[in-house]
């Protein structure tokens, strides 16, 4: 009698039709599978991109129909890509270090194949001792936990305290703010344990497959990618659909109404916050690898507040707002950043993107906010829907 | 009959100005009460003393046969334990159907988890749809809330509170802003939910007080000034004072 959640919510079918086709054109035009016509970096961008989709889905489903404004989703990202990453820097220098002490008259002792190690990846803080954090930077299955797991707890915590406490509003957005500044200005610190500044890098090269070729690793990346991003896509549209859906929307438009219909509403944030927070790691996992490196600088509060602003510009509460606005928008910054953006003679001066990008992407904001409060997506609905 | 709500010797200040002195108040099981006072005799900030809203500074709010005290209770919590409450200005969902209104308010488990996996029952869906008759919007369950009028509003949110089924129902200024034809609906809705349940109406207007015909308790200055019939208390002189006096 009840027909399938995805037949009833017919966008989410759409969605997915479009991400295979996606999927299935890259793929067919890449160099690693099919014919070359676009640049093994290109298909690295694209993939970097629908993980940056994924975290603006999380951040829709948080931020445009629970009203949370988290300016700390992307420190969960962040989180994500070390804990992926610092396997992929293990398992690979163990391989570079055992394969370079073979050469000697004995096989080489695990002591003196750790202490290698330890210098390697350490000597750029000067040090060459393992720290406790990467006790486990030997297991990709325990690493893999840890992508979910620390987002998760992190979440759980923090959430548990804010919204305990009942902050809510631009103090809670603050407060998110300042965990996302505290965690960046740590990892900055060249005794974290996790290389201070330098982060971790080399991880577009996978342990165990050093003789695929990047073409095809980054194929196989933009595939794992959009599986994320479809799979994400539908558990959101889910959990926001019914009367989960209902709820949350009811707390962002009158929390205070929700508690006295006896629902307990922080519950319900928690909840919403630490979901969001696990698929924000999960997406941050998958976008690293494509990078190559992930630094401190990658948790910084602006990569949060840039989230905020695809979302916005995509159109809040909706998923497909948010995956246009984070697509969008991240590509249009690359091809500006980039230098793809011809430069503006004015004659008594030249309009160079690389520095007014920035303004251009405030002002969107601004306009965006006044002007269009749907986004993007609110074009899409009234295409899509009749009008009433 | 058995006491179902008891307020005794509740104070209650904001910035050293005493919204609420002493206030003793009794509601028993399935009773109806009016209560009416002057703007600013902390009819209001009663409501919000017994839902939690509002930390009194001194005093006891008691629930039920077991006595249970409110006040170390969260307003989530003493929803569940049955009490509703519909608020001064309408307070719906705007954007959501009439029906996800009454949905959400329905009697069913509160947590998270239950409410992810919800799925509707034929009961529940009965129970809707005869909330909405009761209220008289079962013409307009697919429209969103927010384009219903004001009086419909007023009705939705009292429907809303009948869903969750409370045992006591709080009801403050239902009938503002209303038409006759609609005011006399409201006291029909009002009396017939007192048939199985408590509850309490502030009200100003005393024709509509009239109507409920029941027991009123005047508040003044934030305590009872006066309490028993409606022809009672408007023969009392202290209530004639404060009333004319202004
Ligand atoms: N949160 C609050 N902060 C400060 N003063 C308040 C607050 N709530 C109510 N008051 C004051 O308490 C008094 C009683 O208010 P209220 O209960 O709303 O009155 P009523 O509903 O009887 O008109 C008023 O003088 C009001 O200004
Ligand atoms: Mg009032």
């Amino acid at each position: 009698m009840r027909k399938p959640f995805i037949l009833r919510h017919p966008s989410v079918l759409w969605f997915l039709l479009a991400l295979s086709l996606l999927t299935l054109g890259v793929t067919i035009l890449s160099e690693g599978f099919g014919l070359g016509l676009i640049s093994t970096s290109f298909v690295k961008t694209l993939g970097k991109t629908l993980c940056l989709c994924l975290i603006a889905v999380a951040m829709d489903v948080v931020w445009g129909y629970c009203g949370i404004l988290s300016l700390g989703h992307f420190a969960f990202f962040g989180i994500g890509g070390y804990a992926i990453g610092m396997w992929l820097m293990y398992a690979r220098t163990e391989q570079i270090v055992a394969a370079s002490l073979s050469g000697g008259p004995l096989p080489p002792t695990p002591q003196e194949v750790t202490d290698a190690v330890g210098t390697q990846i350490f000597g750029v803080v000067g040090s060459s001792e393992i720290p406790l954090l990467w006790s486990f930077a030997d297991s990709l299955a325990l690493q893999l936990a840890m992508v979910v797991l620390v987002p998760g707890l992190l979440a759980l915590v923090f959430g548990w305290l804010a919204f305990r406490s009942r902050v809510t509003g631009v103090y809670l957005s603050i407060l998110t703010q300042a965990m996302t500044l505290a965690l960046s200005l740590y990892l900055f610190q060249n005794d974290s344990g996790l290389r201070g500044n330098n982060g971790l890098s080399g991880l577009q090269n996978i342990p165990g497959y050093e003789a695929v070729p990047q073409s095809v690793v980054a194929i196989v990346f933009f595939w794992a990618s959009a599986l994320a991003l479809g799979a994400g896509y539908v558990l959101f549209a889910w959990v926001v659909s019914g009367k989960m859906g209902g709820v949350i929307r009811a707390i962002r438009d009158n929390e205070a109404r929700v508690r006295f219909l006896g629902y307990d509403v922080e519950s319900y944030k928690l909840f919403v916050f630490t979901l969001t927070a696990i698929v924000a790691g999960i997406a941050g996992a998958l976008y690293y690898p494509q990078a190559g490196i992930v630094n401190p600088a990658e948790i910084a509060p602006i990569a949060s507040i840039y989230l905020a602003v695809w979302v916005a510009i995509g159109g809040r509460g909706r998923l497909y707002g948010a995956v246009i606005g984070a697509a969008f928008v991240s590509l249009l910054s690359s091809w500006f950043t980039g230098g793809g953006a011809p430069d503006v003679p004015l004659g008594f001066y030249t309009i160079q993107w690389t520095d007014w990008w920035l303004v251009l992407l405030g002002l969107s904001f601004v306009a965006v906010t006044l002007f269009f409060p749907k986004g993007i997506g609110g074009l899409f609905d009234r295409l899509v829907r009749n009008p009433r | 009959m058995n006491t179902l709500l008891e307020v005794s010797g509740v104070s209650v200040s904001f910035d050293g100005f005493k919204a609420i002195n002493n206030l003793s108040i009794q509601i028993a099981e399935r009773e109806l009460r009016a209560v009416i006072g002057p703007n600013g005799a902390g009819k209001t900030t009663f409501m919000d003393i017994v839902t939690g809203k509002t930390r009194p500074d001194e005093g006891r709010v008691i629930w039920g046969e077991k006595s249970v005290s409110l006040l170390s209770m969260s307003e989530s919590q003493i929803a569940r334990a049955g009490i509703g409450r519909k608020f001064q200005k309408p307070t719906i969902f705007e954007d959501q159907s009439v029906r996800d209104n009454i949905a959400m308010a329905l009697k069913n488990p509160r947590g998270p988890f239950d409410v992810l996996f919800f799925r509707e029952r034929p009961a529940d869906a009965a129970r809707i749809d005869e909330i909405a008759g009761e209220i008289g919007l079962s013409g307009e369950m697919a429209r969103p809330a927010g384009e219903l009028s004001h009086g419909q509003k007023q009705w939705l949110e009292i429907g809303m509170l009948l869903a969750q089924d409370p045992r006591l129902l709080l009801v403050d200024e239902p009938a503002a802003g209303m038409t006759p034809a609609e005011r006399e609906h409201t006291t029909d809705l009002l009396k017939r939910a007192a048939e199985t349940r408590a509850v309490v109406v502030i009200e100003h207007d005393m024709e509509f007080v009239r109507r409920l015909n029941c027991k009123v308790t005047v508040l003044h200055e934030g305590s009872v000034l006066a309490e028993g019939s409606l022809d009672h208390v408007t023969k009392n002189q202290h209530v004639i004072d404060v009333y004319l006096g202004r």
